[in-house]
């Protein structure tokens, strides 16, 4: 309750609003009465307090802002270790690039020009430094800005990861919500078996299988998904097509099951039963009674997935010959090209990173306790 | 005249899956017929399991969980809605009939604003506009003695109190003008200076509104002063039906009379009160940097006598039963055991201080491993405490299960496999296993049906004179404090508004706050809220 509204002029209603609570023990008041008196000048304390108080101290805010600082260690962290797993790794550029034949002098050199005989922090501070200006470095294969390079690439992942997510998230809500609407009845069962066979498959079979089907056979779409530059945005969106569906596939089951499970989970409350009290029809029980309580868990399996669907699209990406990230990073770490290789890490780290915070605090404020404390 | 409502020997199944063998239909309402007329009340009363619920909800075809309807006619305004079409029963449901759950709390949608919530169903079913609804909701609430009628709506339903939830529950089921509201212990779940107020506003809003209603409960005192008529069930069939004052007055049969003239439980209070076994001297405690719960709490245990703590929620009642423990130190004040002081907190303690103080809880479901046996449950705290194994230990538990008058047949029975008041009398038993000085007794009896729970008090005060141990008895119920204490605390807000001996505690004069609590606790006798009000009016009036 607001503290305002506690100079209620009833002073049963007062009694009733403060045996709840615990007060101070200057104003706990021995008597009803005394608790009366001591009510009005209460109300008007707090609500000064109130004033007191920065929007900043609200739990609200103090809890995103706490979730995005710990984001943001949580992505330090995470650079120390992609930087040092690296490092780690065996084998070495100047080797691979020179070939069997080199001679160490060589190799010397080439680890000279690269900075590699440097000790190891000042080349992670110098990277740090660059990375937080946007500046990945340049890859030692090609020599080009990696920064340029990754630029487009990310965009094509972007696109695929975007259409695919556009497609899946509202099938995957609107048919867990099918589901719990036809529970244990045909209509769920069909939904349940279908994604389970589409979860079972491996992507590399479903892609296969889609450009036998769309591509080879009956010749709907172009094969392979190539983009280049200045590709006009129908002809780009035909070519993601297959690559895009392949992945709803994959990763629609998961939310669907995850919706299915959350709804149900809430359908058993009390207040479902009110609501079919209220003579409510079923699917408006679903969809304004239960799902908005189960904001919580469906967001976080949606950002578990929309992650995924750019961290994880490696193996679709070569099936369907598509340019984006994952590509380019298999391609850089059978060159050993490691500025390339911690440049993917990193913006595959932040993604997961960005997209799981941008969850829980979707999470947080979906709980009304939070958003509209006492 | 037509009634407005007709059952007709209703009979209600569920299924049953037992543990070992297959699923079975068992009837839990079987030929229940009653009537009501428009604007009149029928008390529906009986113990848990008597199925008042469940004829209650069918008022509205509704079976919860896998309860199913399968005989009877239940004739609303002329007609079976039984035989309705779901599209039928769904027109029904909101309008013609509502429902106030016993937990306002958690019938409540959280994700949703309360004025949004009450004003639904007259929306959906289109009986009021929406400017209509609200301007009635804040009609309701004014009626209904809400604080600010005009914003209370605007709010969550974490927001506001218990009561004030009840209430706006109340206010939902009242909206849609509807000609039957089916009330489902709607004041069970309140503290009994909160509860009083609900009632009040059920009856005032029933009176204004010439709404029928169904009023299901266990309390008979409560129901006496709302209902025009009483049908006392039980097993799921009628035991007897009656008019309010004919059954409470004149009971024909054996059960009414014994609901009528329940604790039968009376013990007289010790004389000499000044043996202190625990001794709790200016206890300060709060839960981390919260505010203050134990203000300066003082107060003593007779040995081998029970002190009865009484006090609402949000008393401090439970939070001193943590301080006592030791799960809970206190930030400032001395807590003595036989006049030695005890460690402060749990890990201080030496296993014979744990010992000493046992602890019996109000979920006695909770507190018991549901996979362990009887057997291991009593068996732990023997073993624990005094190295038993074998024959030895054996033997021991089977002292136990007699003393708590049970049979040998339940030391290898499940949790799950007892009652309600069999697994209380296990709890007893697993604390008395210790052989305490001091058991803390946390509303024990509050979840239990009357009966039962006189059975458990009856137990506790022949356990006492046989062991001499002593109680700390937490309740909230004044009744139970006169059954069975020598000393009482009433504690108000985190203070010790009194202390003493008992017929010093209870007789006048008193404070203002014990004043309130005495007289809030409804009295089985028609006209008793009447005359409650009448006294307020005129104290009101007089100021």
């Amino acid at each position: 309750m607001a503290p305002t509204d506690r100079t209620g002029s009833d002073p049963r209603v007062t009694e009733d609003e403060t045996a709840g609570d615990h007060l101070p023990p200057s104003q706990a008041g021995m008597s009803p009465a005394a608790a009366e008196v001591g009510a009005a000048e209460r109300g008007e304390e707090w609500a000064r307090e109130a004033e007191r108080q920065h929007w900043l101290k609200s739990p609200l805010a103090t809890l995103i802002l706490q979730r995005m600082g710990l984001s943001v260690l949580l992505l330090f962290a995470v650079s120390l270790l992609i930087f040092v797993g690296v490092e780690a790794l065996p084998g070495d550029f100047a080797q691979t690039y020179l070939g069997q034949s080199a001679t160490p002098q060589a190799v010397a050199n080439i680890r000279e020009q690269l900075g590699l005989d440097r000790p190891a922090t000042a080349r992670y501070l110098e990277w740090l430094g660059g990375v937080l200006q946007g500046d990945f470095g340049n890859s030692w294969a090609s020599g080009r800005s990696i920064s340029e390079q990754i630029a487009r690439r990310l965009g094509n992942t972007l696109m695929l990861a975007g259409f695919a997510a556009l497609v899946s998230i509202p099938l995957a809500v609107g048919l867990g919500m099918v589901a719990v609407l036809y529970r244990n009845r045909i209509p769920d069962r069909l939904i349940n078996a279908l994604s389970l066979a589409a979860i079972s498959l491996p992507e590399f079979f479903i892609g296969y299988l889609f450009i036998l089907v769309f591509a080879v056979n009956w010749g709907w779409v172009t094969f392979p998904s190539t983009v280049y530059d200045g590709m006009p945005f129908g002809a780009r969106l035909e070519a993601i097509l297959l690559p895009g569906l392949t992945l709803v596939m994959v990763v629609l089951a998961h939310m669907m099951r995850m919706t299915r499970a959350a709804i149900l989970n809430v359908m058993s409350s009390a207040y479902i039963e009110t609501a079919q009290l209220k003579g409510l029809d079923a699917f408006r029980i679903i969809a304004k009674h239960a799902a908005p309580n189960a904001v919580a868990p469906i967001v976080n399996v949606v950002a578990l997935n929309l992650a995924y669907l750019v961290v994880g699209v490696v193996v679709v990406e070569v099936v369907f010959v598509y340019p984006g990230m994952g590509q380019y990073m298999v391609d850089a770490v059978t060159v050993r090209d490691m500025p390339v290789v911690q440049a993917c890490g990193m913006i595959f780290a932040a993604v997961y990173i960005l997209l799981n915070m941008v969850a829980d605090i979707i999470g947080i404020v979906s709980n009304p306790r939070l958003r509209h404390p006492r | 005249m037509a009634e407005l409502l007709d059952v007709k020997n209703l009979r209600i199944d569920a299924t049953a899956y037992p543990e070992d063998g297959p699923p079975e239909d068992i009837t839990i309402v079987d030929g229940v017929s009653f009537q009501l007329g428009r604007g009149r009340v029928l008390g529906l009363i009986g113990e848990s399991g008597a199925g008042k619920s469940t004829i209650g909800l069918s008022a509205l075809a509704y079976g919860r969980g896998g309860v199913r309807i399968t005989g009877g006619e239940v004739i609303l305004d002329g007609t079976d809605i039984l035989k309705l079409s779901p599209r039928g029963i769904r027109r029904v449901r909101g309008a013609k009939v509502c429902y106030v759950a016993q937990s306002a709390a958690a019938a409540f949608n959280p994700a949703h604003r309360l004025g949004d919530q009450v004003v639904e169903a007259a929306l959906r079913h289109g009986v009021l506009s929406r400017e209509e609804a609200h301007e009635r909701a804040r009609y309701l609430f004014d009626v209904l003695g809400l604080p600010d009628p005009d914003t209370f709506g605007k709010r969550y339903p974490h927001q506001v109190s218990g009561g004030q939830l009840q209430r706006a529950m109340t206010a939902m089921a009242l909206l849609p003008s509807p000609d039957l509201i089916v009330f489902d212990e709607p004041t069970t779940a309140l503290d009994v200076t909160t509860q009083i107020d609900v009632l009040v506003a059920i009856k005032r809003a029933i009176e204004e509104t010439h709404t029928a209603a169904l009023y299901i409960t266990h309390d008979l005192a409560v129901v006496a002063q709302i209902a025009d008529d009483i049908m006392v069930l039980r097993h799921g069939k009628t035991v007897e039906y009656g008019t309010t004052r004919q059954i409470l007055e004149e009971p024909r049969e054996t059960y009414t009379r014994e609901l009528v003239t329940v604790r039968q439980v009376k013990k007289e209070e010790a004389p000499d009160q000044s043996q202190a076994l625990l001794k709790i001297d200016h206890v300060n405690a709060r839960y981390a940097n919260g505010p203050l719960i134990l203000d300066d709490v003082s107060m003593h245990v007779p040995r081998g006598q029970t002190l009865a703590i009484v006090g609402e929620s949000g008393s401090g009642k439970s939070t001193l039963a943590r301080v006592i423990t030791g799960l809970l130190p206190p930030e400032s004040g001395r807590i003595l055991f036989k006049n030695e002081p005890l460690p402060a907190s749990l890990p201080e303690r030496s296993r014979d201080h744990l010992r000493k103080i046992q602890m019996i809880y109000q979920m006695a479901d909770t507190a018991m491993n549901p996979r362990h046996t009887i057997r291991q449950i009593l068996g732990r705290p023997l073993t624990f405490y005094f190295g038993m194994h074998g024959q030895e230990k054996s033997r021991r538990i089977q002292e136990l299960l007699d003393q708590i008058e049970l049979g040998k047949g339940f030391a290898d029975r499940y949790p799950a496999e007892l009652s309600g008041g069999q697994k209380q009398r296990v709890a007893i038993a697993r604390a008395l296993a210790a052989e305490p000085e001091l058991i803390l007794c946390d509303e024990p009896t509050s979840a239990l049906d009357p009966l039962v729970a006189d059975g458990i008090l009856t137990l506790l005060t022949k356990l006492q004179r046989e062991t001499q141990v002593s109680y700390v008895f937490i309740t909230h119920d004044i009744a139970t404090v006169r059954a069975i204490a020598d000393s009482v605390a009433v504690m108000y807000l985190g203070q010790v508004v009194r202390f003493g001996p008992k017929s010093q505690v209870l007789s006048p004069p008193f404070d203002d706050y014990t004043d309130l609590l005495l007289k809030s606790v409804p009295e089985m006798k028609v006209g008793w809220l009447e005359d409650v009000l009448e006294t307020r009016r005129m104290e009101s009036g007089g100021r």
